[in-house]
């Protein structure tokens, strides 16, 4: 008998079941091959805008991904360094070789933990409380709590030209029962899409036609805690290439041979990645498609073509590749494909992740409607800790929208529901200045530790940051610059006005030309290089985020207007009929949570308040 | 909420038809029980039926009773329209049996407001009629027009969708930092776009100070000793335009003494007690008052007895008119002039001899130079007219101005977007698509809603 099991080794059931292991909960991941755990069958890389701030989070808490993204990287650089602090994020190219095996060696770490090579077919429900599971080997085993964490697994499809074959991503078996047993007990389904370009051979492009990309001069982790450790001159590069007009008529002419376009496709797919057919019927006038050529692997021969996702037939994606500079020799050596997948309608879980039908039931990553490998890791790790809270009796972990990225994905999932595959983007976070890469930690790691995932050592690191920061700016509130001659002349000299007197530090701080690098060369002193960020950013940065927190207090005032558990919208005079079916299937615990479901417009809200007003004058 | 509404919906007094309107759950059963001809519970939605109204047996009128079915009507409930003959008795009589078959007096403006809570109207129109019920002149009138026509709505809608294309732009930039594909914003970019939208804001916010004077009229303090020709004046003003307006409303009452229309302009003419310095306390909260209403004037006009040297009580007027919109009217020029012209200065002065029914147009002619009166006449009237709309485009002309600074000194644009947003979200309010809880505390007040 198990706590938990995990179904799926992807990004979700890895951060799932360390979690529940980790947590001292009995897990079991159950997954159809081990040696494709943490398997990155798309692009290979990790990070991204917001989407490196969601691995910042994932290690805050104590999740792994970020640990195993600093050891297992070919390339790392900060996204948007030249912006402000709010949207800078990190991102690396992975090695698909090492980057799963540094992952299952974590997972084999954990003696709470055992790993089972099978596929589960049915869940064993009671009484709307889930049992346990029946795999395809027809073994049954019971546990108090099941994650499914499928993936694209889940009764896919893969596509290619007029070709439709049941399968995973490359080569591995779909998931064929498990959908149709979280039918039967009542779950909706929703059918989605995505894809994968090809790759070629790394030694048939022609780099000198292509531009290189480097990765950045400076030392960078995704771990909130431990310095990074690699070599920067020995970062691979990326090269970018573009389609061109031949690229283009050749697409246009095939369009009836592509899966996406031969009316095989069902599913529907992401509108910010779409497949390069995609994007020439929709921006047809558009010259030139960038596209990225990106390493998979230190020890390999594969290149990924970035951009060029694509269901045409294997002959046309040979004329295609060979159509842009740098490729006209290049080998294919996987095709591109599209994937059709089931998935659960997001609807139909709570904030927790545990579906609001079967109790102890709870779903993560992709079958939740999501892309990416790190929204995934981030629900499963969610998922995971609520399991375990909820085996402990405590309260659950629910993430607000101006606590994390992680708490806007879950919320948008829930609320706004999905249509297309779901993807982090920095304009979903309303209150993104203070999400911030640099500050993941100060944001999550109380949370992290009051839950059990983060240890001494990484605790202490923690509180070491905290107390650097406090002493720095104690140091620059309390110490006067004078207006000596020197100091005069170097204020000048960097566009600024000279002092009339004394000044204390932080208050020079506060003029926009001054940075906290001019501050240390006055005074002469080396800060901390994390206390001196954060205070920089607090100082400059202090108008915009004050108006925040101001948004941020309105959002909180009506999450705290609460909605009766027992209303009947059917009830709710004047309301549309499209707000009042999407308020019934998601039934928001509160106005504010209400406000944000898509299809419910104010004038609803006005009239909901107007019925709570006459109906519930009291709450 | 739920109740069925009555009111007439035509200008009463004698005139060739009527119109009753109904709105509510209950309005077709209601009026079916009143009505001798097809039954209307029966007949199809946006059908005219031909029939009687009937008080038990005794036919009252002949009528055209019009059905219109929830959702697609006026106020998104059923209504239904019944045609009578004018004349205030019969018209009265259809509206008292409605009301005695289980309809509800409407209050005024309380079918625009279901309109607005069943989502038929934003918020803009709805105050927009509100504003065209209180209307007090023909421009007014015109005024409100505009806005319930959406012109409004519109030109801030626009403003909206200009905003959020840099909004979206700028999102592109921050999302995929490395695609060509959005143009890559940077501050001299930003700046054009600003700078063009912080100019519409402040024409809006220009245009709708006027659209105050139109609805709301110029208030108009008059200043002087006593014997100095005063009430003549009024009773010229007054007399000649031959239009005085009774309903005088709110704090202004006990003071105004009437009103004028001058090019469709309402002009509130309101005395002042005088202002001299003086012990008594009673009088004391008089001056205090005149004080205030010079403070609150548009325009004053302070008049002199040409005929006599400035005495000092004159000279505490003028001191009182600093930085004031004022006209001097010199009066008693007929008379041997004592005051030296110099000391009016800067003011504009117009010579009369009220008495004698001269200068007085010369007064008017001066108030429509001042504020260009013979241009508002003829202008579009794309206004924003009540105070909480004018606030609100205050709040977003110092928003656009704060970005429109920031991104001068070069903030990171992705920083700006919190205030771009903002005014987008500004907007939004003034059109009433924003969802925020200081929208919805406006709302209840204005509106009576709950129990």
């Amino acid at each position: 008998m198990y706590e938990v099991i995990v179904i799926g080794g992807g990004h979700a059931g890895c951060e799932a079941s360390l979690a529940c292991s980790r947590l001292s909960h009995k897990t079991l991941l159950i997954t159809g091959n081990i040696n494709n755990i943490a398997d990155m069958p798309c692009n290979p890389s990790i990070g991204g805008s917001a989407k490196g701030i969601v691995v910042r989070e994932i290690d805050a808490l104590g999740g792994e991904m970020g640990i195993i993204a600093d050891n297992s990287h070919l390339q790392i650089k900060m996204l948007n360094s030249k912006k402000g602090p709010g949207v800078r994020s990190l991102r690396c190219q992975a090695d698909k070789t090492t980057y799963p095996e540094n992952m299952l060696k974590s997972l084999k770490s954990e003696q709470n933990l055992d790993l089972k090579e099978d596929l589960v077919k049915e869940l064993i429900v009671e009484n709307n409380i889930i049992k346990g599971v029946i795999t395809e080997s027809n073994e049954r085993i019971l546990s108090k709590k099941v994650i499914i964490t499928t993936g694209t697994y889940l009764n896919s499809d893969i596509l290619r030209g007029h070709n439709k074959v049941k399968g995973g991503p490359h080569g591995e078996k779909s998931s064929l029962y498990l959908s149709d047993s979280m039918k039967s007990l009542g779950l909706t389904m929703r059918r989605l899409k995505t894809g994968t370009p090809p790759r070629v051979l790394k030694d048939t492009i022609n780099y000198e036609e292509c531009q290189e990309e480097k990765g950045d001069e400076k030392l960078l982790s995704f771990s909130n805690f431990f310095k990074p450790v690699y070599n920067i001159e020995s970062q691979h590069s990326c090269f970018l290439t573009y389609t061109n007009q031949t690229t283009h008529k050749i697409i246009l002419e095939n369009l009836d041979k592509c899966a996406l376009y031969s009316g095989l496709i069902v599913g529907v797919g992401p509108r910010y990645c779409p497949s390069v057919e995609d994007k020439i019927v929709k921006f047809r006038d558009k010259e030139r498609h960038q596209i990225f050529l990106e390493p998979e692997r230190e020890n390999g021969n594969e290149i990924y073509v970035g951009g060029f996702s694509t269901t045409m037939p294997e002959e046309i994606q040979e004329k295609l590749i060979h159509s842009m500079e740098g490729l006209h020799n290049a080998k294919i050596t996987k095709y591109g494909y599209a994937i059709e997948y089931d998935a659960i309608e997001s609807t139909e879980l709570q904030m927790t992740l545990e579906t609001k039908k079967i109790k102890g039931l709870y779903t993560a990553g992709q079958i939740n409607g999501t892309s990416g490998y790190e929204e995934a890791a981030a629900q499963g790790l969610i998922a995971g800790i609520n399991a375990s809270l909820s085996l402990k009796g405590l309260e659950p972990l629910i993430l607000k929208r101006n606590e994390a990225y992680i708490g806007v994905l879950i919320d948008d999932l829930i609320n706004k529901g999905i249509t297309e595959p779901y993807r982090l983007l920095t304009s979903r976070a309303e209150f993104r200045l203070l999400l911030r890469h640099d500050n993941a930690d100060i944001r999550l790691t109380e949370i992290g530790r009051k839950i059990g995932l983060i240890n001494d050592e990484k605790y202490n690191i923690f509180q070491n940051k905290l107390k650097n920061i406090k002493e720095l700016e104690e140091y620059l509130t309390s110490n006067k610059i004078l207006n000596t001659k020197e100091n005069n002349d170097y204020l000048t000299n960097i566009g600024t006005t000279p002092l009339d007197g004394k000044i204390s530090a932080i208050e020079l701080l506060k003029r926009p030309e001054v940075k906290i690098r001019d501050i240390e060369y006055i005074l002469k002193e080396q800060f901390d290089p994390t206390a001196k960020e954060q205070v920089e950013i607090k100082v400059k940065y202090k108008g915009y985020i004050d108006k925040t927190e101001k948004e941020v207090e309105k959002m909180l005032n009506l999450e705290k207007k609460k909605l009766p558990l027992n209303i009947n919208y059917n009830n709710v005079k004047n309301i549309a009929t499209e707000a009042r079916q999407k308020l019934e299937t998601v039934r928001p615990l509160t106005i504010g949570q209400a406000s944000r479901i898509s299809g419910v417009n104010p004038s609803d809200i006005t009239m909901l308040l107007v019925y709570l007003k006459k109906e519930f004058p009291h709450e | 909420m739920n109740d069925t509404i009555a009111a007439i919906a035509t200008a009463v007094g004698n005139s060739a038809i009527n119109i009753i309107k109904v709105s509510g759950t209950n309005s077709i059963d209601i009026v079916n029980k009143l009505f001798k001809g097809k039954n209307l519970t029966e007949v199809p939605s946006h059908t005219i039926n031909y029939g009687y109204i009937i008080d038990k047996d005794e036919k009252i009128d002949e009528v055209l009773v019009s059905i219109f079915k929830s959702p697609n009507t006026y106020t998104g409930e059923d209504i239904v329209e019944i045609n009578c003959h004018g004349g205030v008795s019969c018209t009265n009589k259809i509206l008292e049996l409605t009301l005695n078959n289980g309809c509800r007096l409407a209050e005024p403006g309380e079918f625009i407001k279901r309109a607005f809570l069943n989502g038929k109207k934003d918020l803009l129109e709805a105050e927009s009629i509100a504003d065209l019920i209180n209307a007090k002149t023909e421009e007014a009138r015109k005024m409100s027009m505009k806005g319930i026509t959406g012109e409004l709505s519109k030109m801030i809608k626009t403003l909206r969708e200009k905003l959020l294309t840099i909004i979206a732009n700028i999102e592109v930039n921050i999302d995929y930092p490395e695609y060509e594909d959005a143009i890559v914003y940077t501050n001299e970019l930003l700046e054009e776009n600003i700078s063009e939208i912080k100019k519409s804001l402040e024409k809006i916010l220009k245009e709708s100070e006027k659209g105050r004077i139109i609805k709301d009229g110029l208030n108009i303090g008059i200043i002087g000793k006593p014997n100095v020709g005063k009430s003549s004046l009024l009773n010229h003003l007054l007399g000649e335009e031959k239009a005085i307006v009774t309903d005088i409303e709110g704090t202004t009452r006990d003071i105004v003494e009437g009103k004028i229309i001058l090019n469709g302009i309402t002009l509130n003419l309101i005395d002042t007690a005088g202002i001299r310095e003086t012990e008594n306390v009673v009088e004391q909260i008089g001056v205090e008052k005149s004080k205030k209403i010079l403070d609150e004037s548009d325009l004053i006009i302070a008049i002199f007895d040409g005929s006599r040297p400035l005495s000092e009580e004159d000279n505490k007027i003028l001191e009182s008119l600093k930085n004031k919109k004022v006209i001097i009217v010199l009066n008693k020029v007929d008379l041997p002039q004592m005051i030296d012209l110099k000391n009016f200065s800067p003011f504009s002065i117009v010579e009369t001899s009220i008495i004698n029914n001269k200068g007085v147009t010369d007064i008017l002619e001066k108030i429509k130079e001042l504020f260009n009166l013979n241009e508002i006449e003829n202008q579009d009237f794309t206004y924003l007219s009540n105070a909480r709309q004018i606030s609100l485009v205050k709040k977003c002309v110092v928003l656009a101005n704060e970005i429109y600074e920031s991104n001068k000194q070069g903030t990171e644009i992705d920083l700006m977007q919190i205030d771009i947003q903002s005014l987008w979200d500004l907007l939004g309010e003034i059109i009433g698509v924003s969802y925020k809880d200081e929208l919805l505390d406006e709302i209840f007040s204005k509106f009576c809603l709950g129990k």
